[in-house]
């Protein structure tokens, strides 16, 4: 076990690097930021004392040492616009996807598995292909127009929910949520039952087909020879055995979701990750587009571990070849 | 003689296909005493397994038991839905499967899922539910029970497996259990192991089994009364040993031909010619007759089910003059002969 994690955390850090050059190359192979910082009137010499003062002119291997020496000391750099340390710009809008995002994959889970597995068990009947066509739309109608469209029939029409905003915030631990009072809660409903419309479609297509599969197997055929309840027989033989794909899909998705959450963010301007990415790549502020891209790296191999750890929670077969 | 625990009377599987309506079990009947093993032989598609699932309420649409009784102790289980046929269930009758790869969850420990299935019936704690299933194993012949409660299928050998499955269909005592080919999978030598562990557990328990194979060689070394399927009718049954040594049936007497361990070397081994029909177009009258030897003009009828001595009956307009006291070999002998 032991040696599984070590050996996963070191392929995970060689990720982390080889990531950090791609990012890297790719963000400065994009045009020359002095031009958009400054002021196009300003002379020659101010010119030269930025570019200096940034080490523009420096070799480009010299320049990404600086920068992953400065990463590991916690420095991620200033953004050009902000004049903040990147890392706090990144992180006072963390809380506000994080919680987006968690919300969201939260519907979606305890929607989309309890749908997947009645889908499953009477595929036959009409609620399981409303299930089926719902799911179908879930996936397939872009979200900025169903998030627009939650928009016209919520706030505009009915006036029940803001249409946009975060609304007041609680600090703890030291991070600023919504999630704790009934007004933010008003607030993160809409953006977050749009985010998960994509994932609840994915999750009850997943599930659905575990579910089926898993039914017509001997190991159910027997447990119900034995005379196990419906119920025992889906809650203890089904549900484990489809738990590994829904768990991969979980782990992507929520990587995915606290990522790339920006279309949604956009659509009901929620203050989170995803705007400022947008809002940085418009200026060409490099420093926070490299941190950013490198935050989500980080992110996506540390979810994948964790889920990588699951399995062998999960399926005793994967713990044997793991520990061979 | 005791009163039969289970008594299967007319039974009608069928199934709704685009092709019809395929009778995959047609009015079959049979009987099983307290700690009696009757076996159930046919070839693939003879309908053996539907019984099986039959008798537990295991048919799934788009099949369905049409008509007839499966009296378990005088109680009609046909009649039963829902919740009081699960009471019955691996309580009163249990199942063994085929593929000991494939009946146990392979996520789940052996523990876990025996405890499930103890506590399907009785509310018992899971201490004492541990306890009974520590038990079941070791009365199966499982070495250290407690140890196999942790393990994860996988991690036992195919004959364990079944060990263990036959260990979870004993957990409640059942009055019957049905083996559909339990041994089917599993080595010559470990088959033996199980077979000998069965007869002594319906002599000790007296519990009945079903068990429903295509291997006559099996059901000669453990049956007490045999039942032999074709096309989904019971085309012969009686006393294991008699049936055997004397079949009654020209379909029984062609199986028996073709058991190669009874045949004498450097001789071209018998068959029953051609295979076993489609259910959907079966042929009018006996289903045998166009593969049957013995065949005759009145065999475009339904044959009478013909009642012999010591209870033994055959489907048959021409059935086979009984041979008394020959060996096995001379079974083949008389088949052969009447052709």
């Amino acid at each position: 076990m032991i040696g599984f994690l070590i050996q996963r955390v070191l392929q995970a850090l060689m990720v982390v690097i080889a990531m950090s050059i791609i990012v890297f190359l790719g963000v400065y192979a994009i045009g020359n930021p002095i031009d958009v910082m400054i002021d196009p009137a300003s002379d020659q010499a101010l010119r030269e004392a930025l570019i200096r003062r940034y080490g523009f002119d420096r070799p480009l291997f010299e320049q990404y040492f600086i920068f992953m020496n400065n990463m590991l000391h916690g420095d991620l750099g200033e953004s050009f616009i902000y004049r903040l340390p990147v890392l706090n710009l990144i992180l006072s809008r963390l809380p506000a996807t994080l919680e987006l995002a968690l919300t969201a994959m939260l519907i979606a889970t305890l929607l989309g598995i309890p749908l997947g597995l009645w889908a499953g068990y009477k595929p036959e009947s009409m609620s399981a292909k409303a299930i089926m066509g719902f799911s179908v739309l879930g996936f397939s109608v872009p979200s900025f127009w169903v998030g627009l469209l939650l928009i016209m029939v919520f706030a505009v029409e009915l006036g029940w929910l803001p249409s946009g905003g975060r609304g007041p915030t609680t600090e703890v631990f030291g991070m600023n949520l919504s999630i704790t009072s009934l007004e933010g809660w008003s607030y993160i409903i809409l953006p977050a039952f749009n985010l998960a419309l994509f994932k609840l479609g994915l999750l009850i297509r997943l599930t659905r087909a575990g579910t089926v599969e898993v039914m017509s197997s001997d190991y159910v055929r027997f447990a119900r020879a034995q005379g196990l309840s419906e119920g025992k027989v889906v809650g203890l033989h089904v549900l484990k055995n489809i738990s590994i794909p829904i768990v991969t899909v979980f782990g992507l998705e929520l990587g995915s979701t606290l990522a790339f959450a920006v279309v949604t963010e956009t659509v009901f301007n929620w203050p989170g990750m995803g705007k400022l990415i947008i809002d940085s790549i418009t200026v060409l502020d490099r420093p926070v587009m490299v941190a950013y891209l490198i935050l989500v790296v980080f992110l996506f191999v540390m979810i994948n571990l964790v889920v990588d750890l699951i399995y062998g929670q999960l399926d005793p077969r994967i713990r044997v070849k793991a520990a061979s | 003689m005791t009163e039969a625990v289970l008594r299967v009377k007319d039974l009608q599987t069928q199934f709704q296909t685009r092709a019809g309506v395929l009778k995959a079990v047609d009015g079959v009947s049979f009987e099983v005493r307290r700690g009696r093993i009757l076996g159930l032989v046919g070839e693939s598609g003879s309908g053996k397994s539907v019984t099986g699932y039959s008798i537990l309420g295991l048919i799934e649409p788009p099949g369905k038991i049409a008509g007839g009784e499966v009296l378990l102790n005088g109680k009609d289980l046909t009649r039963l839905k829902g919740e009081a046929m699960r009471k019955v269930r691996g309580a009163q009758i249990a199942m063994v499967f085929q593929d000991p790869m494939m009946t146990l969850n392979p996520v789940l420990k052996i523990g876990t899922q025996m405890i499930a299935a103890v506590r399907a019936h009785d509310r018992v704690s899971r201490k004492a539910a541990r306890a009974r299933a520590r038990d079941a194993l070791a009365k199966v012949g499982i070495p250290s029970p407690d140890e196999r409660l942790e393990a994860y299928p996988h991690q036992l050998s195919g004959g364990m497996r079944q060990r263990v499955a036959i260990a979870i269909a004993l957990l409640h005592n059942p009055a019957v259990i049905i083996a559909d080919e339990p041994t089917t999978a599993l080595d010559v030598s470990i088959q033996g192991q199980i077979l000998a562990e069965v007869r002594r557990l319906a002599d000790e328990t007296g519990t009945a089994f079903v068990w429903v194979t295509h291997d006559l060689a099996v059901v000669s070394s453990l049956a007490d009364d045999i039942c032999v399927m074709y096309a989904g009718r019971v085309v012969e049954s009686g006393p294991a040993a008699d049936v055997i040594a004397s079949p009654r049936h020209p379909y029984t007497a062609g199986l028996l031909a073709s058991v190669p361990a009874e045949h004498e070397l450097g001789t071209k081994l018998p068959q029953v010619p051609g295979s076993t029909p489609s259910l959907a177009n079966l042929p009018p009258g006996c289903a045998f007759a166009p593969r049957c030897a013995k065949a005759g003009p009145a065999c475009t009828t339904t044959p009478p089910v013909q009642h012999f001595e010591d209870g033994r009956t055959a489907l048959c307009h021409y059935p086979i003059e009984p041979v008394s006291c020959q060996p096995l070999s001379s079974t083949s002998t008389a088949y052969r002969s009447a052709s």
